[in-house]
């Protein structure tokens, strides 16, 4: 069966028609083309196709696109668009070595950003249990974890200043830059 | 300091915003015009024989372009070194696996359908699933041709007296350990898009860790098609993980390629999460048989190793992995009699492929559980016991390994140190060590270890460097961006690395044995020489001095002690350019380590240098439940030189990751031949809630041969994880589990054996 429905996409307006069946990943990628979005497993186990629908992180997979209906969608794509730049999580998941392959990395970034956007200063257990659903080989989470609590400390100190201190991209890049490279003995 | 600008720093992945923004493209993304989904069938029985086929049902579904049986395969076509591996099969089947059918149509869910519709008669045959079982006289054979199941492969060295070295040994241990499936878990699937253009010549889009061989195996699939002299083009998308996976071809890609060709249209196969599981290839599971022994001062005398590998149904780079376990068996510490023996055996389970430390994992798990049982035996410490045995600069192995650099000895203090500062031990808490030998400056297991590197540069002071490297987010585009920025005095961002298509990027052996730092990192680094030395010359003419006097530096060619005379070296680019009778800068280089192939006797000079690690792991072990805790990972590796430590770290975190996986959680479960687990809820991988404290502490030994120094460090991080968590929990609670993965039940099952002894 065929219908017709409205959501907001990343602020944009979409009006489209769809299959019953489809789900929403299936009409984020195929029919949409946004491909930021990614497909690991289409059984809500490993997390790379989260999106954030009405601010919470859901398994785009198992969603059912008959249901965004009404409601407000994010994907990675509208992360950095609104200001050119990156977003602060998606900057620190760049400097602090959060992502190797990329695969799992959109996921993981809506994951974060939908816990963060609650509360920018979540602690680490906190960002644990937030990412718990969102499965990284390459990683073992470790610069993952400290990307998040570093976007996170970024989002409130923005939140602290106002909405007029803009983000200064420098200043995560210099946390990494000194953070201790472990013991090198020469 | 280093004296350098960007080696050493922490320049965030060239790619990584790219990806961070949803933007790096993937072999799941990849749409050609008219391009049509295949879906295989595979076998329903680990081993029968086909009587009938019918496609009738399926060829007639609307949507449907082609349907391919293993009676459409070109009679020589066979995948895997050892041949025995048709992409469909038409007589019998060997393995749940086993590919018997395949459909090209419009879309995925008409090939689903189609591949549904075809229906196959099966005659079920006795299987075989055990190896040694299979080894006996009356087994199953599960190729009748090849008369044995015992896989005509010659691991098998003796270097030394064994029996001898034994007899005046003070102490000897021996014991029987075991390791089983585990499989990449790359979180992008495999795939694969073949077209034909008008004149019959191939592209293949693959996530691939071996473009050059490859290019190779599908040029052979075209000999068998009939399709001589035609060109193959393998273009690589984004990759989603490699870990191994990816070093051989699999039958998806050659099936790909038959449909392409049958339909004049591109033909896209992309595996589902379960056909990852089921019909990609996992580590080498093995039975270790090991005795060891030492003098009374704790010296090893001899080390004397057995194998079993079960092979599987087919033969895929798993049969080779004994050859690269011979490393630390013969190597690890200095043990002056070795003999080792390993067979690999077809059985009717799926088959093995290269992971992440190829072999070595298993055998270190053995070796260094080993370890300690010896050094408890001899009464001596067991960090003590290392520093006695522990590899040293300038040493020689049995195996005719050259040690360069090592800096086990450091690596041995740094961990000890880290791991005995914290607070004390509580109850049912332990701590345990391991060591590993890698390669870590390529290893010649083929007729070239090489990898060449084009260079060019434009008028705005930029390169473009075209590498036979792959990057699969190990990080290889950042090392050959320092190395060639480093070199040319420029910044990481001024170098775009090309890694990703055989048209245009020179020939490489492939992203296996942790040799791309060392190896693509020596081609970079020789094509920015050569390029250097061009420009200087230039800027030696312009500037009326020697080359020797001109230095580049923070994007400028200038003169030593005259800062009068520096110029941009965009500018220089345009003045050399734009000068009557120009040139534009270009360079190429290919290295070819100096390292040597196994000998008859494998005795050789596998790698021109050698990476060394030690990890060790503070655990708590509960007693009502087995559970095992990892309280703090110290894991120190020498490394030559880190040209990135934030990559390095990362290559670290992730490969302990994975070894704890290997160590207490991962099995790929298989009853009588099936796979029961193929999924994430299944098969335990750790989440960010299993995150554990890691430290990974650099040791840099500036290697004489690697780039700035450094070594290869892909895989190490996951090679002795296994025996140093095993080592921990018999230091916390008295039991040995020498039966990989350490799950609680097994933990639990020993204490309370322990319990009823005492």
């Amino acid at each position: 069966m065929t219908k017709t429905i409205s959501f907001i996409l990343n602020g944009d307006e979409i009006s489209c028609d769809i299959q019953d069946h489809w789900t929403l990943l299936h009409l984020l990628r195929e029919e949409l083309g946004l491909i930021g979005t990614k497909e690991g497993c289409g059984n809500g186990e490993c997390g790379a196709c989260t999106v954030i629908v009405d601010q919470l992180a859901i398994n785009s997979c198992l969603f059912l696109a008959a249901d965004v209906q009404g409601k407000q969608i994010q994907t990675i794509e509208g992360l950095a668009v609104h200001t050119g730049s990156l977003h602060p999580i998606q900057q620190s998941f760049v400097d602090n070595g959060g992502i190797q392959c990329g695969f799992c990395t959109p996921g993981m970034i809506m994951s974060a950003k939908a816990l963060l956007d609650k509360n920018a200063r979540a602690d680490k257990e906190a960002i644990k249990h937030a990412l718990a659903g969102n499965i990284c080989r390459c990683t073992g989470y470790v610069q993952i974890l400290d990307s998040v609590e570093a976007a996170g400390r970024q989002m409130a100190g923005n939140q602290g200043k106002g909405a007029a201190a803009a983000k200064d991209p420098g200043t995560i890049t210099q946390q990494s830059m000194n953070k201790k490279a472990g013991e090198v003995i020469t | 300091m280093s004296g350098y600008n960007i080696v050493g720093q922490r320049v965030p992945k060239l790619d990584a915003a790219q990806k961070a923004m949803g933007r790096a493209e993937y072999i799941q993304d990849v749409k050609l015009p008219g391009m049509l989904y295949g879906k295989i069938l595979y076998s329903k029985y680990a081993h029968a024989k086909i009587t009938a086929m019918d496609i009738s049902r399926a060829l007639a579904l609307p949507g449907v372009h082609a349907v391919l049986t293993g009676k459409d395969i070109p009679p020589k076509m066979r995948m895997g070194f050892y041949k025995d591996n048709p992409p469909l099969k038409a007589d019998k089947v060997c393995c749940f696996r086993d590919e018997v059918a395949a459909v090209a149509a419009v879309s995925e869910q008409v090939a689903k359908k189609a591949v549904s519709l075809i229906e196959v008669e099966y005659e079920v045959l006795p299987a075989v699933f055990d190896p040694e079982a299979a080894m006996e006289k009356d087994a199953t054979l599960v190729h009748e041709a090849h008369k044995t199941n015992v896989l005509k492969l010659p691991w098998k060295l003796h270097y030394g007296d064994v029996e001898a070295a034994e007899k005046d040994s003070a102490f000897v241990v021996e014991d029987r350990f075991t390791t089983t499936w585990v499989t990449h878990c790359c979180l992008s699937t495999s795939g694969a898009v073949a077209l034909f253009d008008a004149s019959d010549n191939l592209t293949v889009y693959s996530n691939t860790q071996i473009p050059s061989l490859a290019q190779k195996d599908f040029l052979e699939t075209l000999g068998a098609m009939g399709l001589k002299g035609k060109r193959v083009r393998v273009i690589k998308p984004v990759i989603g993980g490699g870990f191994g996976s990816k070093l051989d071809t699999y039958a998806y890609e050659h099936i790909a390629i038959l449909l392409a060709h049958k339909c004049r249209k591109p033909v896209k196969i992309l595996f589902d999460r379960k056909e990852e599981f089921e019909a990609t290839s996992t580590r080498q599971p093995t039975v270790i048989y090991i005795r060891q022994g030492c003098d009374k001062e704790g010296h090893l005398t001899f080390r004397d190793i057995r194998m079993v590998l079960d092979n599987g149904g087919r033969t895929s780079w798993g049969a080779t992995t004994p050859s690269v376990m011979m490393m630390p068996i013969t190597s690890l510490y200095r043990v002056p009699n070795v003999r080792y023996n390993a067979k690999c055996v077809y059985t009717n389970n799926t088959y093995s492929q290269a992971m992440r430390g190829y072999g070595n994992p298993q055998a270190t798990f053995a070796i260094e559980s080993c370890m300690d049982m010896l050094a408890q035996k001899a009464g001596i410490d067991p960090v003590a016991f290392r520093r006695i045995n522990q590899n040293e600069p300038g040493d020689e192995t049995p195996q005719g390994f050259k040690i360069t650099s090592c800096g086990l000895a450091q690596c041995i203090d740094a961990v000890e140190k880290e791991l005995t500062q914290g607070s004390p031990l509580e109850d049912g808490e332990g701590i345990g060590y391991a060591s590993l030998i890698h390669v870590g400056g390529g290893a010649r297991i083929y007729k070239s270890d090489g990898c060449g590197a084009i260079l060019k540069m434009d008028d705005y002071g930029r390169v473009d460097i075209f590498t036979g490297g792959t990057d699969m987010g190990q990080g290889l585009d950042n090392m050959i961006a320092q190395i060639v920025a480093e070199e040319l005095g420029l910044l990481a961002e001024d170098i775009n690395v090309v890694h990703s298509d055989t048209d245009v990027c020179p020939w490489d052996v492939g992203a296996h044995a942790s040799r791309s730092t060392f190896v693509a990192g020596n081609a970079a680094l020789g094509a920015a020489r050569r390029a250097k030395q061009t420009l200087l010359a230039f800027g030696a003419k312009l500037f009326e001095v020697a080359p020797e006097d001109l230095v580049m530096e923070n994007r400028t060619v200038s003169v030593k002690n005259d800062p009068e005379k520096t110029m941009p070296v965009d500018k220089l680019l345009r003045k050399a350019h734009f000068s009557p009778g120009g040139t534009m800068l270009m360079a190429d280089y290919f290295y070819d380590p100096p390292n040597e192939n196994m000998g008859k006797d494998f005795r050789c000079n596998l790698s021109v240098t050698y990476s060394f690690g030690v990890h060790g792991v503070r655990v708590h072990v509960d007693k009502e439940t087995g559970k095992v805790l990892v309280k703090n990972y110290v894991a120190a590796h020498d490394v030559g030189r880190a040209i990135n430590p934030m990559l390095l770290e990362g290559q670290v975190y992730g490969g302990v990751i994975m070894g704890l996986g290997y160590a207490l959680s991962e099995e790929v479960m298989i009853k009588d031949g099936q796979i029961k687990n193929p999924n994430f809820r299944d098969y335990k991988l750790f989440t960010a809630k299993d995150a554990v404290p890691i430290m990974a502490p650099v040791i840099e030994t500036h290697d004489p041969d690697g780039p700035f120094g450094a070594k290869g460090i892909g895989e190490p991080g996951c090679v002795p994880t296994a025996p140093a968590v095993a080592n921990a929990i018999y230091n916390a609670v008295g039991v040995r589990i020498k039966d990989l993965p350490i799950t609680p039940e097994k933990v639990l099952a020993a204490i309370q054996e322990q319990s009823k002894g005492s």
